[in-house]
């Protein structure tokens, strides 16, 4: 009898200490070490590439400094982990990573069986066409008999199969191995059309001896969402890393930019001005304590959008039209705009 | 007899000089000689001439376009390097920095660049022929400078701020894993090599079980090990830095390849050279310190720098384990949009290139050196 209680408070004190990461250790322990870790590409221009001095830039990399930013208000107190695509999840289960922000596909699969939760979308990808200007193509469905460049042994081969066959039209795959002998095979003209990931053919556009001579079509033929990754079970900080995001998106439907957030937050001591904008008052902070309920401050959001921008001017900065690799918003924009970025209240 | 009176004749012409030396001809002298000899002296070596003059023929001009004539020298992004098919010099300017420190912060880069040269001090004060004080430069770079360099490198003592290793990049990272390599390899290599020799049974097998794992296990495997499994079974504080995995994983492998080599200099070595040692009263240690090790060792010169080399270029494998060394920070410089033309990956590759082949050819000058110096008594 003895030895059963005794085994059972044993069970009961494992239970316990096994339960207790779970619920909201990953965000003390950033804390407590001063730095976030975050998982990033070895390299995908515009979304996370080092600078000529060293320094982290793109898309993915400014999701790692806004949270820096929410919880250390300095954007700089982040340490980048460059993963291959092969340890990407093994880091972010050994711990070795707080959070993935690694141009990753949100699937249900990897969802479910990874041990691994996607907080959201912040980038929506998908494969797209490239094809000369001279070609004068205005769709995907003008394709017909068209021999298309494609990196062999991706899933990339399969949809452009999948959509040449449902749209009954006719194509001739010329297949390579890496990605540089394609996009090399299209420049040389071996082959009318070139296919990728939308983001990946303006990046590869760049390679090409004569970038303007060529042309994305419209069509997007598969789905790929490219969203932060945290552990499965720390619901806390899957919360700050989804919220944190759409604080960005939210920035951007209000109309709060990096340049007149400090002067709009000071606009919210005026009690009348509170009044009068209760959106903008609970994204500043002056109102509610919603950035205690994520574990950080109430002036959270502020200082997100001082240190990096809204998701608007990140994506300008990063891969929009000014930039070299020229990604227009499409899928991007705000659900207000005719685009999929859409955030759920702050309130 | 006596009328032997000498009289000159008057016809007679005597040479009184010696006569001017004339140049030997030009079929045997010179550059056209040295042509007929060494480049058209038989039909096969004609032959062999011809293929080669054909192939730089082929070779030269393209190279020479692209280095020189198509290169672009000035600019500040991309659209300066577009139009010219050739290397993009500003490319390389604009990202220096990144290859040789990769993401160490701007503000600290004078630490390595002190350390480097603290470092080229105490290489060549060692490796200068006849040097007086070489013996001690050896010590301190072997056993003072690696501590001055940890100190400058990583900081956290006098002062010093702390730069985590995962900030260290390029040239920084393939120095570090080569020196601490090339520091740790001869010591255990030849430790490891007496060992396999000696008659003790648990020391001959450790040995051997030591050699015979790391040289039958691919570096990379190892590595891939170091930086993936390792996380898995040991709790994240206690697992080791990526950067010291990587430099444990390399010394380790470039020892087992040493204690070959050492052990075929060993081999070598006349058994009368023991006995003679020992018939003086020479304990084990005096015999192998004194007698044996420095014949041995001279022997194995080329096949030392042999494995040197390799090691050099192995530690570009490094980046499996997500160091960023040399080479991959050319490859990742490689997709900065900033830069990003059909040239930049050609440019980038040939300056990686030029820079292995420079080091590579240097550590080889010094052995050919440093043997002609050494081959005492076995030559006439």
């Amino acid at each position: 009898m003895t030895l059963r209680i005794a085994t059972f408070a044993t069970a009961a004190i494992l239970g316990l200490a096994v339960a207790q990461p779970a619920s909201a250790q990953t965000l003390r322990e950033i804390t407590t070490r001063g730095q976030l870790v975050c998982g990033v590409s070895q390299g995908l221009a515009g979304f996370s590439n080092p600078d000529a001095q060293g320094r982290w830039t793109g898309l993915d990399v400014d999701v790692c400094r806004a949270i820096a930013a929410a919880i250390f208000d300095d954007p700089t107190k982040v340490r980048f982990v460059p993963l291959s695509s092969a340890n990407r999840f093994t880091a972010l289960q050994s711990r070795e990573v707080d959070l993935l922000a690694r141009n990753s596909t949100w699937t249900l699969s990897r969802d479910t069986q990874l041990g691994l939760d996607f907080t959201g979308i912040n980038y929506y990808d998908g494969q797209a066409f490239m094809a000369r200007r001279s070609l004068r193509l205005s769709s995907a469905l003008e394709l017909g008999g068209a021999s298309v460049c494609i990196q062999t042994g991706t899933t990339t081969e399969l949809n452009a199969a999948d959509f040449f066959r449902a749209n009954n039209l006719r194509f001739e795959p010329v297949v390579f191995a890496t990605a540089d002998e394609t996009i090399k095979a299209y420049d040389s003209g071996r082959c009318d059309v070139f296919t990728t990931d939308a983001s990946g053919l303006y990046a590869e556009r760049l390679k090409l001896s004569a970038p303007n001579d060529h042309m994305v079509l419209p069509e997007i033929i598969s789905k790929e969402p490219l969203g932060p990754v945290v552990r499965h079970g720390d619901n806390q900080f899957a919360d700050l890393v989804r919220w944190v995001h759409f604080a960005m998106v939210t920035a951007e439907e209000i109309g709060v930019t990096q340049a007149n957030v400090a002067a709009k937050a000071a606009e919210m001591r005026n009690a009348e001005v509170r009044r009068r904008n209760p959106d903008l008052a609970r994204f500043v902070g002056a109102d509610g304590t919603f950035g205690e309920m994520l574990g950080v401050t109430n002036d959270w959001a502020v200082r997100i959008i001082r240190h990096v921008g809204n998701y608007g001017e990140s994506f300008e900065r990063n891969v929009g039209e000014r930039t070299p690799l020229g990604i227009r918003r499409g899928l991007n924009n705000l659900w207000t705009k005719g685009g999929l970025q859409y955030s759920p209240p702050i309130r | 007899m006596s009328d032997v009176s000498v009289r000159t004749p008057a016809v007679a012409w005597v040479r009184t000089e010696q006569a001017p030396v004339l140049a030997a001809p030009s079929t045997l002298v010179g550059p056209i000689a040295w042509v007929r000899t060494n480049l058209l002296g038989s039909i096969p070596s004609t032959v062999l001439t011809l293929v080669c003059a054909w192939l730089l023929f082929l070779l030269i001009p393209p190279m020479w376009k692209f280095l020189v004539t198509s290169a672009t020298y000035t600019g500040a992004e991309r659209t300066a390097c577009l139009p010219n098919p050739g290397m993009c010099y500003p490319y390389l300017a604009d990202n220096f920095q990144f290859f040789m420190y990769g993401f160490y912060p701007v503000i600290e880069r004078w630490r390595p660049n002190f350390a480097l040269i603290l470092g080229m001090i105490g290489v060549v004060g060692a490796l200068w022929p006849d040097f007086r004080y070489r013996g001690q430069f050896a010590l301190y770079f072997l056993l003072v400078f690696p501590i001055i360099a940890f100190v400058l490198l990583y900081g956290g003592a006098l002062g010093l701020a702390v730069v985590p290793t995962d900030q260290w990049g390029g040239v920084i990272v393939t120095l570090v894993v080569a020196v601490t390599g090339i520091v740790f390899s001869l010591p255990l290599g030849i430790a490891l090599a007496l060992g396999r020799r000696s008659k003790l049974p648990v020391v001959k097998f450790f040995s051997i079980t030591f050699i015979e794992f790391w040289r039958g296990v691919p570096l990379v495997t190892v590595l891939f090990m170091a930086s993936v499994m390792l996380p898995l079974f040991v709790p994240q504080a206690y697992s080791p830095d990526k950067l010291l995995r990587a430099l444990v994983a390399v010394a380790l492998f470039a020892s087992a390849y040493m204690a070959e080599v050492v052990r075929g200099g060993l081999q070598a070595i006349p058994k009368g050279q023991t006995e003679g040692a020992q018939a003086l009263g020479m304990p084990y240690w005096q015999t192998t310190a004194f007698i044996i090790l420095p014949q041995a060792l001279k022997l194995v010169i080329p096949g030392i720098v042999n494995t040197f080399i390799g090691l050099f270029k192995d530690t570009s494998l490094v980046f499996i384990v997500g160091l960023v060394d040399f080479l991959k920070a050319v490859d990742m410089s490689l997709v900065n949009p900033v830069w990003a033309t059909p040239w930049t990956r050609y440019s980038g590759y040939f300056f990686a290139s030029l820079f292995y082949f420079l080091c590579c050819w240097g550590m080889s000058l010094y052995s050919r050196n440093m043997e002609e110096r050494l081959a005492t008594g076995h030559k006439r």
